[in-house]
């Protein structure tokens, strides 16, 4: 017979692979957000069907594997518009975006503002101008839903 | 007042995983290796800098923590979120070529940071995030 002791201890070892299994998964997006990604080649990655990734991936981190490729990529954004030498579509590319339409959509999602605006706001910020009010990170988060 | 930063720690769950990362993937010194099994403190820096060390110890080693506190630094550990160090180095791209080579998880490749930097990231086998930044 087992020892219960055993069981626990088995399963917790198990829940610390897979953990480390789900930091490879963030990394990946981390690594990789500026190009192609989907849900199902990073579960492909990992061996897990993507349901699984999705559910597992929210449990640990609080958003899904594609919230948080949209909230990288957006923050990545956000920096470059700052930085104001690109236009707005060459961020958009840059950040892994191949449709500008899809990019202005997830950023005003993510951002509360259009990225034009957005790098309005910052220029007059920068600049001391009064500022363009700028929700950072406040907008309503709603994120399709994957497998 | 003179002080200086002298050892700053990070914890591991398997020393001689951690010890392969830090002395033979990073070149780093070993300064002194005590205790035994999943209980060692591993103190290690940069060669020719021995006023600068990271101790590899033990996590939640502490008799005071928690068993819950344990756990929830276990996972932490393993899901990536715990420990962090920034490293720099004036040859950026070399370095990571060398650690890129080892089988290291890669979370960054040499990348220009809008705000002035230039750097990348790797896991060490704890899970601790090392980033390496660009000395100019």
């Amino acid at each position: 017979m087992c020892h219960p002791a055993w069981g626990r201890a088995l399963a917790q070892d198990q829940r610390l692979k897979d953990l480390v299994r789900l930091r490879r998964v963030r990394d990946r997006i981390d690594r990789a957000h500026a190009q192609p990604l989907n849900v199902e080649a990073l579960a492909r990655g990992v061996n897990w069907p993507a349901g699984h990734l999705s559910r597992q991936f929210r449990l640990a981190y609080g958003q899904s594997p594609y919230g948080f490729l949209m909230t990288r990529r957006v923050e990545r954004a956000k920096a470059l518009l700052r930085g104001g030498d690109l236009t707005v579509i060459e961020v958009g590319l840059l950040v892994g975006y191949a449709s500008q339409g899809v990019f202005r959509a997830r950023f005003t999602e993510l951002a509360g503002v259009t990225p034009a605006a957005y790098r309005c706001g910052a220029a007059a910020a920068a600049t001391g101008a009064p500022p363009i009010p700028v929700r950072n990170g406040e907008a309503f988060l709603t994120e399709p839903q994957l497998a | 007042m003179d002080i200086t930063i002298h050892t700053t720690s990070l914890p591991h769950d398997d020393p001689d995983a951690s010890l392969a990362f830090y002395r033979d993937v990073l070149g780093f010194e070993v300064r002194s290796d005590v205790g035994q099994g999943k209980m060692r403190w591993i103190t290690v820096g940069p060669v020719g800098q021995p006023g600068t060390s990271i101790l590899l110890a033990p996590p939640a080693a502490d008799p005071s923590i928690s068993e819950d506190e344990r756990r929830t630094i276990a996972e932490m550990m393993a899901k990536g979120t715990y420990g962090w160090i920034l490293l720099a180095t004036r040859d950026l791209d070399g370095t990571f070529e060398k650690v890129q080579a080892a089988d290291v998880d890669v979370v960054q490749e040499p990348t220009d940071q809008p705000y002035g930097v230039r750097d990348c990231a790797f896991r060490d086998p704890a899970g601790n995030m090392v980033r390496i930044q660009e000395l100019r």
